[in-house]
Formats: structure tokens, C-alpha cells, sequence
């Protein structure tokens, strides 16, 4: 069986940025911030393209929500090797079910086999999207996937959970969710991001797969977490010992 | 109406997570109630019948529920959900694998990994790897949530006698089959529960160098634990992992050795009571959240620590 996966990918903050709240407390200050793909995201990317590369997977089809900026998103998974790109636009906020609603409609034109998604995005780390799509089309769930086996239409899944691994089996058509150890993305080479810029980008709007975006969840205020106050540095060990064992009773 | 919490246990005995939900759910309504979904688990419905403060407690023993399978869980769940304003479980992989499931068959959006309750429908949860946290509040008619355990201290598991009532069910829907887990045995404690924690990073060189740190764990009955560049690297496996995308801690003693502290780490440590760094940088970023830090090599301190610990125990 050659199977069509679908990619959804969220342009989020760049990993490495550390982040500011807005003044007012009304969200993070995103201006002049650097954004990449989701990490987890890229690890979904990365294993579309090793499958397609096994000859296990003919298409690849990359989606992402959000405004036009992610078109860069996008274009990043085509650089990488997906086929096709759909970008569905919107300026709002698009909360999880929303997202999972809109895939959903995306999914019933595409008919992909197989849903690759990182398992949180490293913005709201809601790590809730895959499990709602899973429900809403009535498939299985892979979660936290570190290694993923496909047998044709039969795939076994083996997740990341606390206390360590889990291997369930399931059927295709399904929603794997990507955990970190699955793969090590590849970079894009220079030629393949300047093939990427002629690969198809279709865009659409929420309204366009008759999704209505509500704020399920209104954000009231933004806080900056409390600051602990920096300690001090002991010259020995035997002092060490002497602050937990005699003044914080630790040990 | 009542908030339900969905247990997390083994078959055997409840987890630690469930009880640090149970008193979130309480500072929700003071009607609480529980379900047990497992295969001969009764022990573990009798333990929670007996934690202070639960009104009923629903058990549901089949084999199908044996092994959690979020597919077989989520529908039991929403059967039930008509009599409840909130849904709790923990905010491990076990509830987060579940909950997302049942909001989206119930069509409401769901709370991920609570750190505060505020009121019935307003919440405070971390975004960005706990550098923000987000005051939120829920339009839906009924919430779904998951804890974040570290933040809630455990319910007592006496003085409370919750009625016991069994449901029938065993409808599987055959999305999912279990087929085998590898769980690491250790007698050390759990990460996530326990008190003392020493944890590597990039610094200890190799895995072979965690013996350093395992003995010493041995002397305080303490977990290790390792940053996500040790688990990188290959020196142990991704369940040590402490961080955002590893596991969020917080003991009465961390003690990070050769971790230079990326905001990753320090996401999944920072609200532990009392935190030591050993690192040779000593401007590493791990100094500004410890509260002892000793500037050094950790090969010569280690060793150095494990005897001075023989002296203060003897």
C-alpha cells in the first residue's frame, strides 16, 4: 500500500528565543521575534519524508493555520520534501478543537492515510490537537510516538510514557503524534529551498471549510512566572553538606 | 454538580498524580468523585474510597481497560459527563494521551496542565515552557481539565468511606491493541515522586559516569533524573529526562550536576524547594535559579559528596 500523509505544521517562536510579556499583561510580546517551525513539527516532517523515501508514502501534504506568515511554515516543509502545501489564513487565535475541526474538513477532501502531527506546539504546549482529531473522525491515537512500524495497512506505535515505553498496534487510517526521540530532522539544502518556492501553496480561510473560530478560552492576563531569588556559591563540599543537612533539613 | 477525576493507577495501586488532582478537583466543589477504569482493580477503587473528601467512586473492571487505551477510556467517560461541571485527571501521559479525546467528543475545549484554580471556570496554566503563565477563563458549558501535579499537594488517603459503584461496561471499539510495554524497573523512587532528585547533564561525559550520581541517589533515596543534552547524547534513557518535553519535577531537593541549565531544564525543575548546582561554568544559567552552587569539577566533588554523606548518616 503507498499511502498520502498529511503534515499539519504551527509556526511558533523560535526554540531558542526567550520570550517577554507584554507590559500590559494582555500576551507575549511576539514584534521582531524570531519564528520556525515547531520542533515537533519538524520531526513529523522529517519522518513523512523518510517514509516517502521507503517508497512507503507517494504524497506529502503539509497544512498550517494561522496568518500569511505562515506560508514561510510551509514553505520550509516543502523545502524539506513535502509535495503540497495548504495554508488556511486567519489573523484569530485558533484553539485546539478549532484546529482539529479544521483538519478534520481538510482530511474528508484530501482522504490522507496517515496524520503526522508533533504531539504540543512549544507556544501554548497544549499537547491536545492530535487527540482531538483522532476523535473527531473516529481513528486511533498514536501519542508521544518514538518509533513507528508500518506492516501495509497495520502499524504498531511505540510511545514515550511515563516509566517507559508503550507499543500499541492500530490500523490505518490513523493520527501519530511525534515524540523527540523519533528522528533527527534534517536541515533543507539551499537548491531544495529554492525548488520549494515553486511547489503548489493553496489557501483557503476557516470560513472557506465553514469552521466558526470561537475563543473557548479567553485569555485574561499574561504574568511573568516569580522570579527565585539567586542563591549562593559555597566554597566546599563539606559546607554544602552543612546548609541541607543542618539549616534546610533536606537530608 | 459534582467534578469527576479520572484515576490513574496500575491495577494495582493508585499513582501518586491522582491524589495531587483529587485536591485540585476540591478546590473546584466540594463534590468530589472518581473512576477507576482498569482490570482487577478494586484495590486500587477501595484506596480511593478511603481518601478524605470523595463522595463516590465508579469502578469499571474489565480487561478492556486494562492498559488505558485513551480509544476504549474516552467513550466510558463521556457517557458520564452529562452529571459533571469538570473533568480532572493528571497531566501525565496517561491524562493527556485521554482527556483531549473526551473534550473533543463532547465539543469543548479542554485545560491543559493547571497550575492554579481560581475560580469554577478561571484557571492559571504555564505557555512557553513555564516562561509565562496564562490567567484563563473557560466560556464552555463544562470543563476538561488536566493538573499539573507538581503544583497541588497530595489528597490524605484516610478518613474517607465514598461509595462504591460498579459499572457495567466493556464495549471495545477496536482502534487500538495493546501489544507490550518496557517499563524500567528500578528500586530507586519515581522521578515524579520523589523527594530527592539528582540529575545529570551534557557535563557528566558519558553514561557510564551516572554510577557517580546513582550512588549517590542510593544514600538519599533519591531518583535521577538527566537533561534533555544527557538523554541527546545518549548517556540514558528519555525517561530521565527532566524538562518541558521530559518531566516536570519538583522535590524538596534537586540537585543538578553538570547541567548548564537551558530554559528547557529549567522549565521542568525550577519550582523544586531547594536546588543545587555542581558545574565548572560559573556563569552557568543553572547558578541563577540554585540556591547552593559549588563552582568545580563534578568528578572531584562527587566522589567528595558521596563520603562526606557517609559521615553525616553514620
Amino acid at each position: 500500500m503507498i499511502m498520502k500523509i498529511l503534515v499539519p505544521v504551527k509556526r511558533v517562536v523560535d526554540y531558542n528565543v526567550k520570550i517577554k510579556v507584554k507590559g500590559d499583561n494582555s500576551g507575549v510580546d511576539l514584534e521582531n521575534t524570531k519564528m520556525s517551525m515547531n520542533p515537533f513539527d519538524e520531526i513529523a516532517v522529517e519522518e513523512a519524508v523518510r517514509l516517502k523515501e521507503k517508497k512507503i508514502c507517494d504524497e506529502i501534504i503539509a497544512i498550517s493555520i494561522g496568518s500569511a506568515k505562515s506560508e514561510e511554515t510551509l514553505r520550509t516543509a516543502l523545502a524539506v520534501g513535502a509535495d503540497k502545501g495548504i495554508l488556511i489564513e486567519t489573523e484569530e487565535e485558533v484553539q485546539p478543537l478549532e484546529v482539529a475541526k479544521i483538519l478534520k474538513e481538510i482530511i474528508k477532501k484530501n482522504n490522507p492515510d496517515l496524520v503526522l502531527m508533533g504531539k504540543q506546539a512549544i507556544d501554548d504546549d497544549s499537547n491536545q490537537t492530535g487527540q482531538m482529531l483522532a476523535a473527531l473522525l473516529c481513528w486511533p491515537q498514536g501519542t508521544f510516538t518514538s518509533k513507528l512500524e508500518i506492516n501495509g495497512k497495520k502499524i504498531n506505535v511505540t510511545r514515550e510514557i511515563d516509566g517507559g515505553l508503550e507499543t500499541l498496534g492500530m490500523e490505518l487510517p490513523a493520527i501519530v503524534t511525534t515524540d523527540l526521540r523519533l528522528n533527527e530532522p534534517r536541515y533543507a539544502s539551499l537548491p531544495n529551498i529554492m525548488k520549494a518556492k515553486q511547489k503548489p501553496v493553496e489557501k483557503m480561510t476557516p470560513t472557506d471549510v465553514n469552521i466558526e473560530i470561537k475563543q473557548r478560552l479567553k485569555t485574561l492576563e499574561v504574568t511573568e512566572p516569580s522570579k527565585k531569588e539567586a542563591g549562593i556559591k559555597v566554597d566546599s563540599v563539606q559546607q554544602l553538606i552543612y546548609k541541607l543537612h543542618e539549616k534546610e533539613k533536606v537530608i | 454538580m459534582s467534578v469527576l477525576v479520572l484515576i490513574e493507577h496500575d491495577n494495582q495501586n493508585v499513582k501518586g498524580s491522582s491524589l495531587n488532582t483529587i485536591t485540585a478537583a476540591k478546590k473546584i466543589d466540594k463534590s468530589v468523585h472518581a473512576i477507576v477504569l482498569g482490570e482487577n482493580c478494586s484495590k486500587v477503587t477501595d484506596q480511593i474510597s478511603k481518601c478524605e473528601g470523595i463522595e463516590e467512586v465508579f469502578i469499571v473492571d474489565n480487561n478492556i481497560y486494562k492498559n488505558h487505551i485513551a480509544e476504549n477510556i474516552a467513550p466510558v467517560i463521556v457517557e458520564l459527563a452529562s452529571k459533571y461541571s469538570h473533568i480532572l485527571a493528571p497531566s501525565s501521559t496517561f491524562g493527556k494521551n485521554i482527556m483531549p479525546r473526551i473534550a473533543a467528543l463532547l465539543d469543548v475545549a479542554q485545560i491543559s496542565d493547571i497550575i492554579s484554580v481560581e475560580s469554577s471556570d478561571t484557571f492559571i496554566r504555564p505557555i512557553y515552557a513555564g516562561n509565562a503563565n496564562l490567567k484563563l477563563q473557560s466560556t464552555d458549558s463544562k470543563k476538561i481539565i488536566t493538573v499539573r501535579t507538581t503544583n497541588f499537594a497530595a489528597t490524605k488517603t484516610d478518613g474517607g468511606n465514598a461509595k462504591i459503584t460498579k459499572i457495567d461496561k466493556k464495549k471495545d471499539v477496536g482502534l487500538s491493541k495493546f501489544v507490550k510495554n518496557e517499563l524500567n524497573k528500578s528500586d530507586r523512587p519515581e522521578l515524579t515522586a520523589a523527594s530527592i532528585i539528582i540529575s545529570g547533564g551534557r557535563g557528566m561525559e558519558s553514561g557510564k559516569n551516572f554510577n557517580l550520581l546513582e550512588e549517590i541517589a542510593d544514600k538519599l533515596k533519591a531518583a535521577v533524573g538527566a537533561s534533555r543534552a544527557a538523554v541527546d547524547a545518549g548517556f540514558v534513557p528519555n525517561d530521565y529526562q527532566v524538562g518541558q518535553t521530559g518531566k516536570v519535577v519538583a522535590p524538596e531537593l534537586y540537585i543538578a550536576v553538570g547541567i548548564s541549565g537551558a530554559i528547557q531544564h529549567l522549565a521542568g525543575m525550577k519550582d523544586s524547594k531547594i536546588i543545587v548546582a555542581i558545574n565548572k561554568d560559573e556563569d552557568a544559567p543553572i547558578f541563577q535559579v540554585a540556591d547552593y552552587g559549588i563552582v568545580g569539577d563534578l568528578f572531584k566533588i562527587l566522589p567528595e559528596l558521596s563520603r562526606e554523606l557517609d559521615k553525616i548518616k553514620s
